[in-house]
């Protein structure tokens, strides 16, 4: 294990070079990757209806296995559902705590899929890049990619993306898909929306749909909370709701006002851009082992024998 | 007088322990057979809120941890020149080499679509930290089996002695082996240094893969300097390590305590797992998280266990030179450090993780049980079977003289 004087200062060479190259780029700020103008969905919860057509449309368009109870059953809202393999988006039944004139109970309905944040952290942690944040707001999943690792469903912070665990070879990571192929098409929707016979939710543009939540707010300051969410969880969501009931009783998770890749990647890119401290630290060794090995072979005055 | 010397060790292979191994890689076997015909659902209790569990804690965080020892004491003997210690680096190195064998096979068993796991090599995410930790380990894994190989060829060189038709090919094996073993001589230093960087650049990336859940670890865990801290305890834990299998290696097959490598050895441990203390607490203490210390929730307990068993406890034990030199206190001191280290793993990758919807608990399965129990048992077997044919321990060689 000779460490020469050449292979020394040819360790020294490469890890000045990348030294300088990467501790610039280390120094810039983290930056994010969303796009610029996505398509997004609102969801007005004071106008749906709970009569899970989305649920159904959705099921059709995406060829998914039937339901375990049919999609009129309003048997299903005695239980909180979740998304999961074989469902992409589901609508829960809350209670908004009001009583109407008839002395019942005032239900809340809440329509729950992937949320296709603006900077997510799905695709930030995939290894292999099989979830990506396409130019008009989807995440899409490549299964081709995806060696099924489920870093992405410990990274989602809405919990949303579900896996084929009784799939043995071939699992897939299942979630809403913003219906990418129609929404690509020039005037196409996602299916639940067209769906939609009391238009709960409005597609357009996320920059606009902000205006419009906005808007709407502020002409029934009374009737709406003011809060939207998805403007700013999670650093903006595609997909955003605005409520006459607050969020936290609607089983909506409290998710921080950041993007979620922030922290890791700004650890990750400082740390490791062109590799700069990996070769700052082999530099480093290869000196001591250098140094150390020149005074042991002058102790005794013999060359270095090495296991 | 002895002396020692690496060499194979002369024990009966099939002793009841080993036999014990046997039945546990059996079971393992089939669970794992059960896994890939029934899917990871059928053995496992995984689920969408609890994507991760004993597997990735145990086979994967703690396992990568736990072979530690390799680029400690490489780092210490070769790179610091204190060769002093020398004879612990073999048994180090082939822990290591097996310890991340079976990470990758952990991983193989873990991910969905096994077939597919060299797509990362080729589809690169240079955001994700686990692209960079599979990228360290491929790596990593490699340099190790080029460190070990001096080993194999110290055994076989001018030893080759196949029977039969494959004897035409002895002389040229013995060549090809020699041949490879002189110029690795010559350009190991490379592979050295190359191994201890790379350690140092996945263990620590091994805690920032938590760093993107800030909403579903526990604050006592989510810290920005929680890859430090895998860093820190992954060093700290080297030597313990050294401690722990050289102490049950020695053992149980009845060679030299090496109490005399191992009690200076771990006085350099006073100040790694002092560090790696300081800045647990310190984070601790800035960050505010010690008033969830004493709600008494099974997180907090397990935190206060890492810390004051796995920490704490140890730390004073190593800080008395008289129970330093205590074969019985320095194991127990080590076993110690090695179990605070792979709770904290589990802690970060298992307890800490809170589903923010779900809330669901997760226990593992007995099929997950089973498999990591196997896969342990099979890195067990495959030492002994290591240390009885190539020259890993040292074996106390009695002098000319003292034969009769």
């Amino acid at each position: 294990m000779e460490l020469n004087r050449r292979g020394f200062f040819k360790v020294m060479g490469a890890t000045s070079a990348l030294l300088s190259a990467g501790m610039g780029k280390a120094r810039a700020a983290w930056v994010s990757k969303a796009p610029p103008d996505p398509y997004g969905c609102l969801v007005d919860l004071t106008r749906c209806v709970g009569c899970r057509k989305c649920e159904e449309a959705c099921n059709d368009a995406n060829s998914l296995p039937p339901p375990d109870i049919p999609f009129d059953d309003p048997v299903v809202f005695e239980t909180d559902r979740r998304p999961d393999e074989k469902t992409y988006t589901i609508v829960n039944r809350h209670s908004s705590g009001k009583i109407d004139d008839r002395d019942k109970l005032v239900p809340v309905f809440t329509k729950v899929q992937c949320m296709h944040c603006q900077d997510p952290a799905c695709v930030s942690a995939c290894i292999a890049g099989a979830l990506t944040k396409k130019e008009n707001g989807t995440v899409h999943y490549d299964a081709g990619r995806c060696i099924g690792c489920r870093y992405c469903m410990v990274a989602c912070p809405f919990e949303i993306p579900a896996y084929e665990y009784t799939n043995p070879i071939t699992p897939k990571v299942q979630k809403c898909t913003f219906c990418f192929d129609r929404i690509i098409r020039e005037g196409g929707k996602p299916a639940c929306v067209a769906v939609c016979p009391v238009e709960a939710i409005t597609f357009g543009k996320r920059n606009i749909l902000l205006v419009l939540a906005k808007n709407k707010i502020s002409d029934l300051p009374a009737k709406y909370i003011q809060h939207i969410y998805g403007e700013h969880e999670a650093g903006g969501t595609s997909w955003m709701y605005i409520s006459d009931t607050p969020f936290e009783k609607l089983g909506f998770t409290k998710v921080i006002p950041e993007p979620i890749p922030r922290l890791s990647e700004t650890v990750q890119h400082s740390l490791f851009s062109y590799l700069w401290s990996p070769a700052l630290l082999y530099g480093l060794l290869g000196g001591i082992m250098w140094t150390t090995n020149k005074a042991k072979n002058k102790d005794k005055g013999g060359s270095d024998a090495s296991s | 007088m002895h002396h020692h010397k690496p060499c194979p060790v002369n024990a009966k292979f099939w002793t009841p322990g080993v036999i014990v191994l046997s039945v546990l890689m059996g079971v393992a076997f089939i669970t794992i057979a059960a896994r890939f015909i029934g899917g990871l659902g059928y053995v496992t209790n995984l689920s969408t809120a609890r994507p991760w569990g004993l597997w990735i804690g145990i086979d994967v965080g703690s396992g990568v941890a736990l072979a530690a020892g390799g680029f400690t004491t490489a780092a210490l003997a070769h790179i610091l020149g204190r060769h002093y210690y020398e004879p612990v680096v073999r048994p180090a190195i082939l822990t290591a080499a097996l310890g991340y064998t079976f990470v990758v096979l952990g991983l193989i068993v873990d991910i969905g679509r096994s077939w597919a796991i060299w797509k990362p090599m080729f589809f690169w995410n240079t955001n994700s930290v686990l692209f960079e930790v599979a990228m360290c380990v491929m790596f990593y894994l490699t340099v190790l089996y080029i460190e070990f190989f001096p080993i194999v060829a110290e055994r076989f060189k001018g030893n080759v002695n196949f029977k039969g038709f494959l004897s035409n090919f002895n002389g040229l094996i013995d060549r090809i082996i020699t041949v490879i073993d002189k110029m690795l001589g010559k350009i190991m230093w490379v592979f050295i240094i190359a191994g201890v960087v790379l350690s140092c650049m996945h263990q620590s990336s091994l805690g920032s893969l938590m760093l993107i859940a800030p909403t579903k670890l526990h604050p006592l865990w989510y810290t920005p300097i929680l890859p430090l801290l895998f860093l820190t305890s992954a060093i700290a834990l080297g030597y313990p390590m050294v401690v722990f299998e050289t102490t049950i290696a020695t053992s149980s097959l009845k060679l030299d305590s090496e109490m005399e490598i191992l009690t200076p050895l771990t006085k350099i441990t006073i100040w790694l797992l002092g560090l790696y203390g300081a800045l647990k607490l310190g984070d601790m203490f800035y960050r505010g998280t010690y008033v969830y210390l004493l709600d008494g929730t099974y997180q907090t307990n397990s935190f206060l266990a890492e810390v004051l068993l796995g920490v704490i406890i140890p730390w004073f034990i190593l800080l008395s030179k008289k129970l330093r030199s205590s074969r019985k206190w320095l194991f127990a001191a080590s076993t110690l450090i090695v179990g605070g280290v792979v709770l904290n793993r589990i802690n970060v990758f298992i307890v800490g993780y809170q589903p923010p919807v779900s809330k669901t608990a997760y226990f593992p399965s007995i099929g997950e049980i089973a498999v990591t129990v196997g896969l342990i048992s099979t890195l067990m077997f495959i030492y002994r079977l290591a240390v009885t044919w190539l020259p890993v321990l040292n074996v106390q060689v009695k002098e000319v003289s003292d034969e009769k």
